[in-house]
Parts: C-alpha cells; sequence; structure tokens
C-alpha cells in the first residue's frame, strides 16, 4: 500500500473477496521526506501514514517492511549505470521485476502468504488450459500492463491486480470515497518516486561525473563540443549549440549517446524513425510461444503510456528481434519493448539496439 | 485481546492517575491566576509537585513539569550546554554514549551540526555496561573543556543500569555537570536526585502510568540551564507556559504508586524475567540475552535471534498476538538495526535480529507465558523468513 488511492481500493476489494489481507508498505528510502511534495505519491511518511489510515479503516493489520537496501541497489544504482552507459531505463519496471513481485513477493511466501496484491491497472485471466495471461486493464487511459510485462508465469501465478476490470479511475476514486477511504481525492502520482524535484538530469548530476565530448554526425564529423553525454536524450533538438548548419538546412536532433567515447550523435530527423528493435534480455509473461523462432504478428509497445504498433516478432540468434510495420520515433536503448498479442502481454525485452528506417547521411 | 509485552514503549494508565487526571479536570483556574480558583489548581500543581519529587529523593523547587522526556533531554543538554558557553566559551566537550536514546543523541549531535560542540563517547563492554576506565580517561583528557556529561541511568533498550553516581564523582573532579535520561529508570529502580549529585534528570509520566504528555525535568537548585521557551517564567522560569496541573496531579499519583511497589515489583518482574529468559533459550539453544551478567532493571529482557530479522520477528509475533519491540522504529515504522546493540559491539545481523520484551504493572505470568507459546511457534518462520 503506497498511500495512495488505487492500492488502497485493491486492497478493499481483496478483503471483500474474502481474503486475509496484510497492508504492506514498502520503505524504499532511507531517508523519506516527511510531507510529499509536487507528483510523488510514495515514499514520504505522510504517505505512509495515508496508507496506514487506509488499511484501519479497511481493518486490517499494516507494516512497514524496508526494502530501501534493496531497492537502492536494483533500482537506483541500476537507473545511474543504465544513463551512465548512455541507455534509457525505466525504474518502475525493474522495481516490480525485481523488489515489488521479487523481493517483497518472495518474503510473502516465506511468511505465509499466497500472492502480492497491488493497485495496478491490469488484469489476470486464465486461458483454456488453465495457463495465467496477462492483459490491458479495461481502464485504458490507466492501463499498466506495460510495466508489469517483466512478470513471468510464476510470478503471475502469485499476483493479484483487482482493479484491471474497472472502466475508469474516476470510478476507483468513487469507490474509495464511498469507502470512506481518506485517499479517495489524492492526487495521481506520475513522476519517478525516488527524484523529489522530478527533475531526472538534474538528479543524475549528482550520481555521474560529467564530462565534455564531441558532437558528431553520423560520419563521425566534430559538429561541437558538449559538458557531458547524460544531459541529453534521444530524440532531442534543443540546446545542441551546433555552429554549423546541416548541408541541407534542416533541424539535427539526437540519434545516439556513446558513452565510451563521449560522443553524442547528431542527425535528420528521419533517422530518428526506428523500424527495428533487438535485445538479448527478454522474457515471457506467463506461456511462451509455442515456436518463438518463427516470426509472429504482435503489437509493440516501447513506453509506459506509449501508442503500440503493429510489428512482427521472433528469437534470432538467442535474442529477440521486432520488425516495426510503421515506424516508432526516437526509442532509445534501453527502454523497454512490451510485445502484446490483442490485449495480452506476451513478453518483453530490454532494447539493446535499434535500427533506423532511413539510412542517417547529413 | 493481544498481549502487550512492551511496558518501555508505554505502560498502563494506573486507575489512580487515571482518576487524579479526571478530577482536575473538573477544576476550572489558571494555576497562575491571584483569585481563589487559581489558588485552588496551583494548590494541586504544587502538591503534584511534593509527590513528584518525594518519589525521586529530589526537593520540590527542583521539580520543573514539561511534556515528557524528548523535551527534558533537549532542554537539559542543550540549556546546559549554552549555559557553560556562556561563562566559558572553552567548554565545548561533551561526553555522552552511542546507546542513549534518540532523545540524547540527536540534541548532543545538533549541538556538535550546529554550534561546534565536540563530541566524545564513553565505551560499552558488549553486556552494555559503561567501561568507567574510558569515561576516567574523557574526563582527564578534557576536563576542562568539558560543558557536560549526559548518561542515562537505564537503557530503554537492554534495562542496563549505569552507575550515575560513580559518573558524577568522577565528574566532581572537574565540576563538570552531569545529566542523565531516567525515563527507563523511574519505577523500576531507586532514584534519589539529591545524593546522586547530578544537576539534571529527565523523567516521563507514561512509562510509569500516568497519561502520555506529562513529565519532568529535574534541575539541581544550583543549576540554570538556558530555558528552551520564553514566556511568563513560570516553573522557574525554565517552562514557561500556562501550568498543566491535570497532567501533573496525574503524573503525581502514577510516580507515587510506582515508587511505593517498587521493591516488591521489582522482585515480582525480576523473577518472571528471568524465568522468560530461561525458557527463551532453552526454545532457542541460539538466543542471545544480550546483558547477561550487567547489572539490570528487572523489566527488562532484550534478545538477539541470530538468523532472523526483527520486523519478520515483530510481524509474527503480532499476528499472534503478542506485542512487543525492536527498539526504536522510526516516524516511518522502519525498523534499523538496533544501535544500542551497535554501541554494545554487536554486528549489524545481530543488531538487526533484536527482540525486546519489556513487562509492566499489569503484566503476569499468563502474558509472558503466551509469548513463549508465540515464540515457540514462530521462530522457525522466522528463520525461514526471506530478508527484506
Amino acid at each position: 500500500m503506497s498511500g495512495g488511492v488505487d492500492s488502497a481500493v485493491a486492497a478493499a476489494r481483496a478483503v471483500d473477496a474474502g481474503h486475509e489481507v496484510i497492508g504492506v508498505h514498502l520503505a524504499l528510502s532511507r531517508m523519506p521526506g516527511t510531507l510529499r511534495t509536487g507528483s510523488r505519491g510514495c515514499c514520504t511518511i505522510e504517505d505512509s501514514m495515508d496508507a496506514q489510515r487506509a488499511a484501519n479503516k479497511l481493518g486490517i493489520p499494516y507494516y512497514v517492511w524496508d526494502f530501501s537496501e534493496r531497492f537502492k541497489i536494483d533500482v537506483v544504482d541500476d537507473f545511474v549505470a543504465e544513463y551512465q552507459a548512455g541507455r534509457t531505463p525505466n525504474p518502475c519496471m525493474r522495481c516490480n521485476e525485481r523488489i515489488k513481485f521479487a523481493a517483497l513477493l518472495e518474503r510473502g511466501l516465506s511468511l505465509g502468504f499466497d500472492a502480492v496484491c497491488t493497485g495496478h491497472y491490469a488484469s489476470i485471466y486464465k486461458d483454456d488450459a488453465g495457463n495465467l495471461e496477462l492483459h490491458r486493464s479495461l481502464a485504458m487511459a490507466k492501463d499498466q500492463s506495460y510495466v508489469l510485462g517483466v512478470l513471468n508465469a510464476e510470478q503471475l501465478s502469485h499476483s493479484m491486480f483487482p482493479l484491471g476490470a474497472t472502466a475508469s479511475k474516476d470510478l476507483i476514486r468513487q469507490e474509495a470515497a464511498e469507502r470512506g477511504l481518506t485517499v479517495a481525492n489524492k492526487p495521481d502520482s506520475y513522476d519517478i518516486c525516488f527524484i523529489p524535484e522530478g527533475d531526472t538530469r538534474e538528479w543524475l548530476r549528482d550520481f555521474i561525473p560529467t564530462e565534455p565530448g564531441k558532437i558528431v554526425d553520423t560520419e563521425g564529423n566534430q559538429l561541437g563540443e558538449h559538458d557531458g553525454h547524460v544531459g541529453f536524450t534521444i530524440g532531442q533538438r534543443k540546446g545542441l549549440k551546433i555552429g554549423t548548419p546541416a548541408k541541407d538546412g534542416k533541424p539535427r536532433y539526437v540519434l545516439e549517446i556513446r558513452p565510451k567515447t563521449k560522443e553524442v550523435v547528431v542527425g535528420p530527423e528521419e533517422a530518428l524513425q526506428i523500424s527495428d528493435l533487438f535485445g538479448a534480455r527478454y522474457t515471457w509473461c506467463g506461456k511462451a510461444p509455442q515456436k518463438p523462432e518463427e516470426y509472429f504478428e504482435c503489437d509493440v509497445q516501447v513506453r509506459a503510456h506509449g501508442d503500440t504498433v503493429p510489428a512482427l516478432a521472433a528469437i534470432v540468434d538467442g535474442a529477440m528481434h521486432v520488425e516495426l510495420k510503421e515506424p516508432l520515433y526516437g526509442v532509445a536503448a534501453g527502454q523497454t519493448a512490451v510485445v502484446y498479442l490483442g490485449t495480452r502481454v506476451l513478453g518483453q525485452m530490454t532494447i539493446d539496439s535499434t535500427k533506423s528506417k532511413v539510412p542517417a547521411s547529413v | 485481546m493481544s498481549v502487550f509485552l512492551d511496558h518501555a514503549s508505554t505502560t498502563a494508565l494506573r486507575p489512580s492517575a487515571k482518576k487524579a487526571l479526571t478530577d482536575a479536570l473538573e477544576l476550572l483556574g489558571n494555576p497562575s491566576s491571584v483569585h481563589s480558583q487559581g489558588r485552588s489548581t496551583r494548590e494541586l500543581l504544587e502538591a503534584s509537585r511534593d509527590a513528584v519529587a518525594k518519589a525521586v529523593g529530589a526537593n520540590r523547587s527542583e521539580i520543573i513539569f514539561n511534556s515528557g522526556g524528548t523535551e527534558g533531554n533537549n532542554h537539559a543538554i542543550k540549556g546546559i550546554y549554552w549555559d557553560r558557553m556562556q561563562s566559558d566559551a572553552n567548554k565545548t566537550v561533551i561526553i555522552s554514549s552511542e546507546t542513549e536514546h534518540h532523545a540524547v543523541i540527536d540534541p548532543v549531535q545538533w549541538l556538535e551540526k550546529n554550534q561546534g560542540a565536540k563530541v566524545y563517547y564513553v565505551k560499552h563492554f558488549q553486556n552494555g555496561m559503561v567501561d568507567f576506565d574510558s569515561l576516567k580517561a574523557l574526563i582527564s583528557e578534557h576536563g576542562p573543556t568539558i560543558a557536560l556529561i549526559t548518561l542515562m541511568w537505564v537503557n530503554n533498550e537492554t534495562g542496563v543500569i549505569t552507575d550515575i553516581p560513580r559518573v558524577v564523582e568522577m565528574a566532581n573532579e572537574f565540576q563538570i555537570p552531569v545529566h542523565t535520561d531516567a525515563v527507563a529508570a523511574l519505577g523500576h529502580i531507586p532514584l534519589d536526585f539529591q545524593a546522586s549529585g547530578l544537576t539534571a534528570m529527565s523523567l516521563s509520566g507514561h512509562k510509569v502510568g500516568a497519561p502520555i504528555g506529562v513529565g519532568a525535568l529535574v534541575v539541581s537548585r544550583s543549576a540554570k540551564p538556558i530555558s528552551l521557551v520564553h514566556g511568563g517564567g513560570q516553573e522557574r522560569a525554565l517552562r514557561s507556559g500556562t501550568m498543566n496541573y491535570s497532567l501533573a496531579a496525574s503524573f503525581a499519583a502514577a510516580a507515587t504508586e510506582a515508587i511505593a511497589d517498587l521493591d516488591k515489583e521489582m522482585s515480582r518482574l525480576a523473577l518472571l524475567r528471568d524465568e522468560m529468559e530461561t525458557r527463551v533459550t532453552q526454545l532457542v539453544p541460539s538466543a542471545i540475552v544480550t546483558a547477561t551478567g550487567a547489572d539490570r532493571a528487572g523489566y527488562n529482557a532484550h534478545f538477539i535471534f541470530p538468523g532472523t530479522q526483527s520486523d519478520a520477528l515483530l510481524f509474527l509475533l503480532d499476528q499472534e498476538g503478542v506485542c512487543v519491540s525492536a527498539g526504536s522504529a522510526c516516524q516511518a515504522g522502519v525498523l534499523g538495526p538496533s544501535h544500542v546493540a551497535i554501541g554494545m559491539g554487536f554486528d549489524q545481523a545481530e543488531a538487526s535480529a533484536c527482540v525486546r520484551v519489556t513487562l509492566g504493572f499489569t503484566t503476569t505470568a499468563a502474558d509472558t507465558t503466551a509469548f513463549l507459546d508465540a515464540l515457540a511457534k514462530i521462530h522457525p518462520i522466522a528463520l525461514q523468513a526471506a530478508p527484506a
């Protein structure tokens, strides 16, 4: 229970369904703030108290479990390391993969519990053969199946998402109000929980030394200089401070970050149109396809609330290859591509590399 | 119905304290007012002061009523430090211990961080007793520059007693004021403020059966710690603000009753506690009784269960209806490793596997038996529990 409205209602529904429910608040920061600020939705003492009040209202015991050390290593350090390596990670996904549905689940199971129940907007269904499948939530605007794409069959069998069949968040808020939960009108959180001011780049500067480097075109010609690659993001156009204009006079965009050589590669907008994704770190969410080495039709999503595009996917030489039927714009290594069959999450991969639709030339 | 074995965190309201409170709440009158109703509440306040003074061997003028232990510790430590600095800017050294309550450690470290205090900590033996040789060495080395010494009389986690009169005796060589946090001592060991030679002593009401929110700082007549609050000059001008005669009366009733029963309760609880410790080590042979061989208050048992984590133990015991604690939890409810156990020389893993069981005036053998039964049931699960 984060202290937000979703997990409070999820807990309430689990209680109503007749389960023996214990409210657990994850302490993820060693130095929690006192009051909630901005759009962060957890990890402060105020949030912990909101969660406790909700648990009391539901008549369930409530405990704070300290996962701050695991969170630091598995999520925060990973986040920093990924950026340092020039990739763009999704820390919520890491948290689900390594904390909520791993460390927390493991602890719960060892203490005699059966499942982790969360307020994620997603649904678990059984297929005709009894296999568990993860699906998008009915409330498409809030769908969080993307960040749960890392769950495997075993984790799915110990997970409960009671909000998946609700059509909208407004209905959840309404239900919370009817249940007398004080968090009914608490604002949504959408920033990264461990970045207090919401400014990722500024926050990263404290962890990653800024080393100046060159801004180059795809052929390696130096166009300018930068004061640290961490400040850049794929698809960025502004603030490049390139003196020489492109030959065609069009604006240039960040295409690639090369931490080893400290180079930031820029090029034309067309080069951001990505047609292929490759990733060796992939998992299946539930039952794997029968013949994953044969290309199959699917839909692919690369951001938590991004659009999906139709694609063909297969496992080729031990890595997932996704061939997009429509290009995606500015996809960065480190992002997660989640593969859907209709509303079902089939699996996911961390993107190692991409291929541009238009070979870059300047 | 749950079994409450966490009396060091707070104990049950004594019926006498409840009656004193509700009776006092019927009265009307500011104790500082000059009219008849003011005089009547003032009389109740002063009679309460007499009673608390008697309970701890102090002069009535030495009892400064306040909100409790944290306020008393802050007032004594900062107030004495500021007073000493005013008369001699070289007196910047504070001697304390790493096993103190946070209500002592934090004001001491606040002075260190914000006001240039230099802090030295005494050493402890592994059973929690103060190593007086280390105290003596610190006093010899820093004598004329020491602003104050603050050491608790009874440790709130382990129950270990420090020989406070001996601390004062050693401090007298350089006329160093000594403050003690006696919150965990009141009602559990005899306290004689005047005989001890202390400069200041913090007390809390709710640890002896008064409501939460009342306590006293005992300040010797010769001392004048700088006040934390300024206003109407009440309580020797050391604690301005309208005097809370109702809570003072309740505190007085609780303290009086606790002291009257002291000898009998001390031996009754120590017997229960000792039996419980023996049974625990039979049930769990690997269990460590941390303060073995130390001088200890009789109501306190402190265990380390190697291979477990405090929060899993507490969770599982709570599920069995047994309320115990692991030391101090932070505001968010997170249990860290016990800084007291660390201060005694235990390692991080051991300090994260502590359970404190504390007995009180309502405790019976049925309670400790319930704890032992629950422990026997849950300890194997706690050993299997995945770490957080």
